[in-house]
């Protein structure tokens, strides 16, 4: 049915971003222009990479996210900030439906990534996961697996098999997660062996094998010591050139750092959105304000 | 120094130490005896003999339990091959797929199926296998033995999914990768050694059921490759000769008793060293 959301050969020449697909869809409709978008970025109007509207997410009884319009501009970084149990994660993981493996998890309203809706009934979830990679607080890689094995096993389960474009993608992945040369000489080691911020780092390889077209990244510092935080939020640095990247963090500071946009999220609502320097700076609502100087979460 | 309720409390748990000790040790004083018992039995009846040659008519002497043996090991392999399939995909729904109230049930049913008594699993494959083809067979014994195995191995298996942390589900699926590759290529592969120790744990427990083997697999003091047809089996060989009234057999069954030990204890032996080097990892 829909031409956009289908299952891509992985392609050679890689790279290859979709933006021309939306050509085939509708325009996106946008229900409450949001000008603190556009003026984030001073060169014309920002592509749009989620719109979100009026997303409802319940846990059984309990509203996780209640009525949030957001539109999250493609190419940049954002940042979701808010005190804990503010639905953060939740708006995270509804970005690329990991929030439906919670039992019980059932949302209302529309996310659209680049004019097409996520949650349209013949949209595949795995399809959707494909395009946004996630990167988790917890570093995860795989046990049984090698360093080589970890970053290449999302290519290699969806039935990639030529040797050298997996190498060629081996590399290409690791270097952009700023670690092929910690790396290049034990690459059959476990992936366990390496140190906790390594293995971040081999997480965000894995997400990046792919080649999704957002990154989601839910507090990926978290757990990490200073030095290696550093190294991600370069990396995030790096990253924003080809990627959209939302993440989701505690820290403010970071979300200063590496942010261009910043949204509030309190008690399930969006409070606030807008460039990350106005929030911290020149917040228009008094509750970003109160969260952001340390008053209150 | 100690004050009179300090000492009270000191010799008590003197006390209750010692009496922890001594449970422990009552505990493992059975392993002990049997094996003390049956090398001192049966050791002198294994040779070579026993373990090449067929059983020799009563009057003779010697022999030995060939047949018996690869007969055991034939019904065991059959049962497993069943049981393994069903156990470990039933399992996998458990641990992977089922909703809380249909899991709930299975569980419940899995734990009475590992309480029925074996000698029923034998009728109940007789039922099935037996009395419709009209001969005892190996196939018979297969399927009591796999009854026997499969609620164990589903169990087992499930146990050692549910320890997968739930982070390498999510990080796979957040790959976009199909739901059953995960389970087989990541999944099943971090559980791997809990799955192999929970199915050898369940060959150790079929593989000294004799119950089952009296209705269904009957014995054969013969060579016998058509598992279509009765055939010996180690546990009803030293059943039927522990029951006979010649010394010689009696000789045989200690022997045959304990090779079946020995068997199971080869079993334990894997399943730690499986388990100790998951450690290591």
């Amino acid at each position: 049915m829909n031409p956009v959301i289908t299952r891509k050969p992985f392609s050679m020449s890689d790279q290859a971003k979709p933006a021309a697909d939306s050509s085939t869809v509708a325009p996106t409709p946008a229900p409450r222009p949001n000008p603190a978008t556009t003026a984030s970025t001073p060169t014309a109007k920002a592509e749009v990479a989620f719109d979100i509207q009026d997303l409802c997410v319940f846990y059984g009884k309990t509203q996780a996210i209640k009525n949030v319009h957001l539109q999250i501009p493609a190419m940049s970084v954002t940042a979701i900030i808010g005190p804990s149990g503010c639905g953060k994660s939740t708006a995270l993981r509804a970005l690329n439906r990991m929030h439906e493996l919670t039992p019980g998890a059932r949302h209302t309203g529309k996310i659209l990534m680049k004019g097409e809706d996520l949650y349209a009934s013949h949209v595949d979830a795995t399809v959707v996961r494909r395009r946004v990679g996630m990167v988790f607080q917890k570093s995860n890689p795989f046990p049984t697996l090698s360093i080589a094995e970890n970053v290449l096993v999302g290519l290699r389960l969806n039935g990639m098999r030529d040797k050298t474009f997996l190498n060629n993608r081996l590399e290409e992945s690791l270097r952009m997660a700023a670690l092929w040369d910690e790396v290049k000489d034990h690459l059959n080691r476990p992936g366990m062996s390496l140190s906790g911020g390594q293995q971040q780092r081999l997480c965000i390889a894995r997400a990046l094998a792919v080649r999704p077209e957002i990154l989601l990244m839910d507090e990926p510092c978290s757990a990490l010591d200073p030095i290696a935080t550093a190294k991600v939020e370069e990396l995030i640095h790096a990253l924003k050139s080809q990627y959209t990247v939302v993440i989701v963090t505690h820290n403010m500071q970071q979300a200063a750092r590496v942010s261009e946009n910043t949204a509030f999220f309190y008690m399930g609502s969006l409070i606030e959105f807008g460039p990350t320097e106005q929030i911290f700076m020149n917040p228009k609502n008094p509750q970003t304000e109160a969260y952001v100087s340390g008053r209150f979460g | 120094m100690l004050t009179g309720y300090a000492r009270y409390r000191k010799y008590k748990s003197a006390f209750m130490s010692a009496l922890a000790v001594f449970c422990a040790i009552l505990v493992v004083t059975p392993l002990g005896l049997i094996l003390f018992h049956l090398l001192k039995q049966g050791f002198s009846s294994l040779d070579w003999n026993f373990f090449t040659q067929l059983p020799r008519p009563e009057p003779e002497t010697g022999g030995g339990m060939a047949n018996a043996i690869v007969g055991s090991l034939e019904i065991i392999g059959l049962a497993m091959a069943l049981a393994i399939p069903v156990g470990v995909l039933g399992g996998i729904y458990l641990s992977e797929y089922g909703s809380e109230k249909i899991n709930f049930w299975i569980r419940f049913g899995a734990d009475i199926l590992n309480g029925v008594p074996s000698i029923v699993w034998g009728m109940t494959a007789s039922a099935i296998a037996v009395i419709p083809f009209h001969t005892k067979s190996a196939y018979a014994g297969a399927l009591a033995l796999g009854f026997i195995a499969v609620p164990l191995i589903l169990r087992t298996t499930e146990e050692v999914l549910v320890l997968v942390p739930n982070s390498y589900r999510e990080a796979a699926m957040a790959l976009g990768i199909p739901r059953w590759k995960i389970i087989v290529h990541i999944i099943l592969r971090t559980a791997m050694k809990g799955l192999v120790t929970g199915v050898l744990l369940a060959t150790g427990r079929i593989a000294g059921e004799t119950a089952p083997l009296i209705f269904t697999v009957l014995g054969n003091d013969y060579w016998n490759h058509n598992l279509a047809q009765p055939i010996a089996a180690l546990p009803l060989q030293v059943y039927n000769y522990a029951k006979s009234a010649y010394e010689d057999q009696h000789q045989q069954a200690w022997a045959g008793a304990l090779v079946l030990i020995f068997m199971v204890f080869l079993l334990s032996v894997g399943v730690r060293v499986i388990a100790t080097s998951r450690k290591r990892n």
